[in-house]
């Protein structure tokens, strides 16, 4: 009989509630330290749980192929219940149910349509811009995603429903994601009062939304977007099936995963490209010859950009949106002659991985022609390249994301000109939430190209 | 030489690229996962089956030359 070998324990637990303050203030300080002193098998502990956190190519395989019998991603998540809403009940798990509404709009054959509308929503906030001046990084793409993930995910009768008060909403929401939650998700704090106020506020605006439906005429059925559709669902009295408070958990738990993700990738690439203006060049004149013919940009986001893509690949893996994954273990499980016992959750660090020095040469530095050929550093380590995380729980939105980006840049980097308006080094990302934004400020400049320098795309997206 | 056709299925999304990529090989419906309609596909349907191991949004897909 073999005994049974535990996870090492990092240091730093400060007798209380553990790494829980680190967690909260230096969360990659504190991955980086586990890997560091436990190698890829380690322990932290967040008040009454502890987590195990795997590292390398081969415990990460181990975590990311596991099914969910073993490790169970919808228990490891205590922050998100408030958020989401309790009580959404549907006939499938909301699990199944979400996965099979996100295959559905996010599946290949939508891309061509999402293409569209997304050149669209970002014509629509450039139009907003004058000729020159200052942008906030992160309030301008996060109002950005949320037209452009409502108006794909719900659909644009929604979209034309909304502004700037709803990414003002949803920011709210987001800075409920305090580690805090561990302990007690309705902990008396600033953040989790902030939260449920945002919550309770977007319930109220899309029962506005569904009275006004509802009073008004049945539309048609090719005229529908997603809130008529649950609308139509009634119960045995033929009323609504679904409340207000239930369409908007539904609607946060489709959204939520698109909206800070790609904001802030979005506001990383540009900050990245301006640090680097040989990378910045080689994309402009990228995206100049590509878009010479006059091709729309719908088309070509759904196409090969290659060194743009290896742009926003490079901004993904160095500030990846989400840096720490969980899952609960439901039975024992062994990693590399290590037992970690059922009822512990159980880790993986994008940010540690996708950082790796055995993985990755200059891993600290930004290098877009790491992804083209030979190196391909994304699909030679699969394992280690995971700002998407990887394997059963992969990202169903990276396509979609990555066209989206495509899409986004196509437009911005054609027409206009950014410059950092601080410091660069002074970019930085707010790590006391779980999810990660831009700490404010993050501001750039702006200004319209020359139209008679620059290239001038010959076709437009053409207005509905 | 055949060619042969290998599916990680803990990687596969159900995506649906490959369908598009070569549909004579893949078909995929909704919220399910993708089913290979030829195990060993021809030797002229080699492009359309390297483009859907290529643009495979989760690298699921695998070609192996026996």
């Amino acid at each position: 009989m073999t005994s049974i070998i535990p996870p090492p324990k990092v240091s730093g637990d400060d007798g209380g509630t553990g790494h829980l303050e680190e967690l909260r203030t230096d969360p990659i300080g504190l991955m980086r330290r586990v890997r560091q002193e436990c190698g890829d098998v380690g322990e932290f502990r967040l008040a009454d749980k502890d987590v195990v956190l795997l590292t390398g190519a081969n415990a990460n395989e181990i975590f990311f192929r596991a099914p969910d019998e073993e490790l169970d991603q919808a228990a490891a998540y205590p922050f998100m219940t408030p958020i989401f809403g309790e009580g959404v009940v549907f006939d499938a798990s909301p699990e199944d149910r979400r996965r099979a509404l996100h295959n559905q709009s996010l599946r290949d054959k939508f891309m061509r349509g999402h293409a569209e509308t997304i050149s669209r929503e970002v014509e629509r906030m450039v139009a907003k811009l004058d000729d020159s001046g200052e942008i906030d990084l992160l309030d301008f793409f996060a109002e950005l995603t949320i037209y452009t993930s409502s108006s794909c995910l719900i659909g644009p009768k929604f979209r034309e429903e909304l502004d700037v008060r709803y990414s003002q909403v949803f920011h709210g929401l987001e800075q409920g994601t305090d580690a805090l939650a561990f302990v007690d998700p309705y902990m008396d704090i600033e953040s989790f009062r902030v939260r449920d106020a945002a919550r309770a506020e977007l319930v109220e605006m899309i029962q506005g939304i569904t009275d006004k439906r509802l009073a008004g005429p049945t539309p048609d059925k090719e005229d529908m977007d997603l809130v008529d559709v649950l609308l139509s669902i009634t119960d045995e009295n033929g009323e609504p099936q679904f409340s207000a408070d239930i369409i908007t958990g539904m609607f946060i738990s489709m959204m939520f995963a698109g909206h800070h993700t790609t904001s802030g990738t979005a506001a990383w690439t540009l900050i990245e490209l301006l640090r680097n203006p040989e990378h910045l060049d080689a994309v402009v004149t990228e995206l100049e010859e590509l878009y010479a013919d006059g091709s729309d940009v719908s088309y070509q986001a759904l196409r090969e950009i290659p060194y743009l893509e290896s742009s926003i690949k490079e901004a993904l893996r160095l500030h990846p949106p989400l840096i720490l994954l969980l899952r609960l273990a439901k039975e024992d499980l062994e990693v590399e002659g290590i037992t970690i016992e059922a009822g512990k959750l159980v880790g993986a660090s994008l940010t540690v991985s996708n950082t790796l020095p055995e993985a990755f040469a200059n891993a600290e530095r930004y290098d877009p022609t790491r992804y083209l050929d030979p190196r391909n550093d994304d699909t030679e380590n699969p394992w280690n390249w995971i700002p998407f995380g990887a394997g059963r729980h992969r990202c169903v939105g990276a396509n979609f994301a990555m066209m989206q980006l495509k899409a986004i840049f196509s437009l911005l980097l054609q027409d206009w000109e950014f410059e950092l308006a601080q410091p660069p080094e002074t970019y930085r990302n707010d790590h006391s939430k779980m999810v990660v934004q831009l700490a404010q400020p993050c501001v750039v400049t702006y200004r319209r190209r020359d139209s008679s320098s620059a290239v001038t795309r010959t076709t437009r997206v053409p207005a509905r | 030489m055949t060619l042969r056709i290998v599916v990680d299925m803990d990687l596969c999304q159900g995506h649906g690229v490959c369908e598009s990529e070569a549909p004579e090989l893949f078909e995929v419906d909704a919220d399910r996962k993708v089913v290979v309609l030829a195990a060993a596909p021809d030797e002229s349907q080699r492009t359309n089956l390297e483009m859907a191991v290529k643009y495979c949004p989760t690298h699921a897909l695998k070609i192996v030359d026996d």
